[in-house]
């Protein structure tokens, strides 16, 4: 799972002045030593951590507009990012672009939400039943490698080519992270809390709801936002049947009007509402499981 | 020298132990199937406990004092033998048994409350709540209601713990070296503590340790298995008034009998007991 960096895992080291590696070598000059410690300083500080974070994307658009300035890139090919800024912000200002996000995210939310209950259903259903578990066992396996793209013509023949085929597409895309992190998450009950509810005589509805259910939300938590992300991954191929809007639309009509910034700007919408998203349901997450020491996450 | 033993710590009889009898092993062995054949666990153990009183089973790891504690609680069904708790055969586990184990196995997700809250199955009962605040004021953890179990200590977790399994008002506290996790001071401590609790509410208490002093600051009587197969070596009854000082010179004469049992078993140090 992409994980954010931050500065400790980027391996900026923090050596102490006068007692870095460097120094005790002797083999490095000082000037040398002087400077390093210096940005390990810098590296350790509120401002500079910020810094990092968007030093690497800063370095690549820059580079990307030398590139395309200089005739290195042709404009069709690869537009400068001052021309993909215009393009996004006039879509921006005209609000073209909140009505295709908006559309993409309804699609996404509606087949995140069918694939969360029938995953969670299903799931649990399957994780605490060992017949339920060997009758959907194959099915379950086998379904899974299946790329949501590949369901498209069939869902065009099921479904037609409006809004269902689309939503169902994204269901896909969620519904099989979403079970296997309950089923998993279920498995992982401790035994001990098994031996604890028969001594306690706790009935098996409050076992399931008391200990198996939380216990297994952190990875169901982890599976809803595999879940989500992938069904915003789908969104694009969904929005590839002869959709009108949306942000796989934009990138389509794009391609269709030769326009590669149009494409772009699709694209960008694409990664900033689906880091967006992850952040929301990581916030969910961290309330959710709070309990979890061994949560360490964002 | 068992009856010398006996005789000896005849000196002070205060305890007054109801003769009712309570639980009852009769015959009582456990074979594990393990690859290649089978492994006694335990054999032909048979004893016999008095309501209200306090028991103590000690024995070095893998004797079986666990697997003896876990089919008296039902957690485990014994291969040959019989169970029997005020007359009534054991099946299984059950309300009048309550069981403490080592770890606290307090739920992470659940406050000090609800966990002991957990125990219950009418939990939101007036009833039910008067209990739990009851046996959280009984363990001395008032003022902790709402804490998530990462939020106390070890000793603290344990006390939870033994406020649960007494929520329910067993007949029977089963106690899995209930203190073998936690730091020597919070150890003597509980071993206070759950002196007192006994005294205030006359559970019938069994108590397995590997400590031998815990075993003897604790029980009216120690049991001392021997290893595989675990068998009931020796029973010592211990009639020195509670509190026991640990250091005094009648616990060590008994800590030195009980030393003696296991090494004499093992052949070394024959030369240790005074």
């Amino acid at each position: 799972m992409a994980s954010k960096l931050n500065a400790e895992e980027m391996g900026i080291a923090v050596p102490e002045p006068g007692r870095s590696p460097s120094a005790r070598s002797g083999l490095v000059p000082k000037a040398a030593v002087a400077w390093i410690d210096t940005v390990g300083r810098f590296g350790e500080s509120r401002v500079s951590r910020g810094l990092q974070y968007v030093l690497l994307p800063l370095g690549i658009i820059i580079v990307w507009e030398i590139l395309c300035r200089s005739g290195a890139v042709k404009p069709m090919a690869l537009p400068s990012p001052t021309k993909v800024g215009a393009t996004l912000w006039s879509f921006i200002a005209s609000g073209v672009l909140f009505i295709h996000v908006g559309v993409s995210v309804l699609r996404v939310l509606e087949g995140f939400a069918i694939a969360t209950v029938l995953g969670l259903v299903l799931g649990v259903g399957v994780g605490i039943s060992k017949i339920l578990a060997r009758l959907t066992d194959l099915i379950i396996q086998l379904l899974r490698p299946i790329p949501p793209i590949a369901w498209i013509p069939l869902a065009i023949l099921w479904f037609g080519i409006g809004e269902l085929s689309k939503v169902y597409i994204i269901f896909l895309g969620a519904f099989f992270p979403i079970i296997m992190g309950v089923i998993e998450g279920i498995r992982q009950t401790d035994n001990r809390y098994v031996e604890l509810a028969n001594v306690l005589e706790v009935s098996r509805w409050r076992f399931i709801r008391k200990v198996v259910l939380p216990g297994a939300l952190p990875s169901i938590m982890t599976g809803l936002r595999v879940g989500l992300g992938s069904a915003w991954v789908c969104v694009v191929a969904a929005e590839l049947i002869a959709a009108e809007r949306g942000v796989g639309f934009i990138i389509v009509d794009g391609r269709e009007m030769s326009q590669p910034d149009v494409v772009i700007t699709g694209m960008i919408s694409i990664g900033v509402i689906g880091k967006l998203m992850d952040v929301a349901i990581k916030t969910v997450q961290g309330r959710l499981v709070r309990w979890n020491t061994q949560y360490a996450g964002t | 020298m068992e009856h010398a033993i006996r005789r000896d710590l005849r000196m002070d009889d205060t305890n007054g132990l109801s003769t009712q009898e309570h639980l009852r092993l009769h015959g009582v062995s456990k074979r594990y199937r393990i690859k290649g054949g089978e492994v006694l666990a335990l054999q032909e153990v048979s004893l016999s406990i008095a309501a209200g009183e306090f028991l103590t089973i000690v024995g070095g790891s893998g004797c079986g004092k666990s697997t003896l504690l876990r089919i008296i609680g039902g957690l485990e069904t014994a291969s040959e033998g019989s169970v029997s708790l005020s007359g009534r055969p054991v099946a299984g586990p059950g309300l009048d048994r309550g069981v403490l184990f080592q770890d606290h196995r307090l739920l992470p997700w659940l406050t000090l409350w609800d966990n002991i809250a957990f125990a219950l199955a009418d939990a939101k009962s007036a009833r039910s709540k008067n209990s739990i605040q009851e046996h959280i004021e009984l363990v001395g953890l008032a003022g902790f209601e709402n804490a998530y179990p990462h939020q106390l200590s070890g000793g603290m977790a344990q006390r939870a713990a033994i406020a649960r399994a007494l929520v329910n008002r067993p007949e029977i506290l089963l106690l899995d070296e209930p203190f073998g996790a936690l730091d020597a001071l919070t150890r003597i401590q509980l071993q206070q503590e759950i002196l007192r609790i006994w005294q205030v509410e006359r559970t019938t208490m069994i108590l397995v340790t590997h400590d031998i002093d815990e075993a003897i600051y604790l029980g009216d009587r120690v049991l001392v298995m021997s290893n595989r197969p675990g068998t009931v070596k020796i029973e010592i009854p211990i009639h020195l008034p509670r509190p026991r000082p640990r250091n005094s010179p009648w616990f060590a004469q008994v800590r030195q009998s009980i030393y003696r049992e296991f090494f004499t078993e093992n052949e070394i140090l024959p030369d240790y007991v005074v």
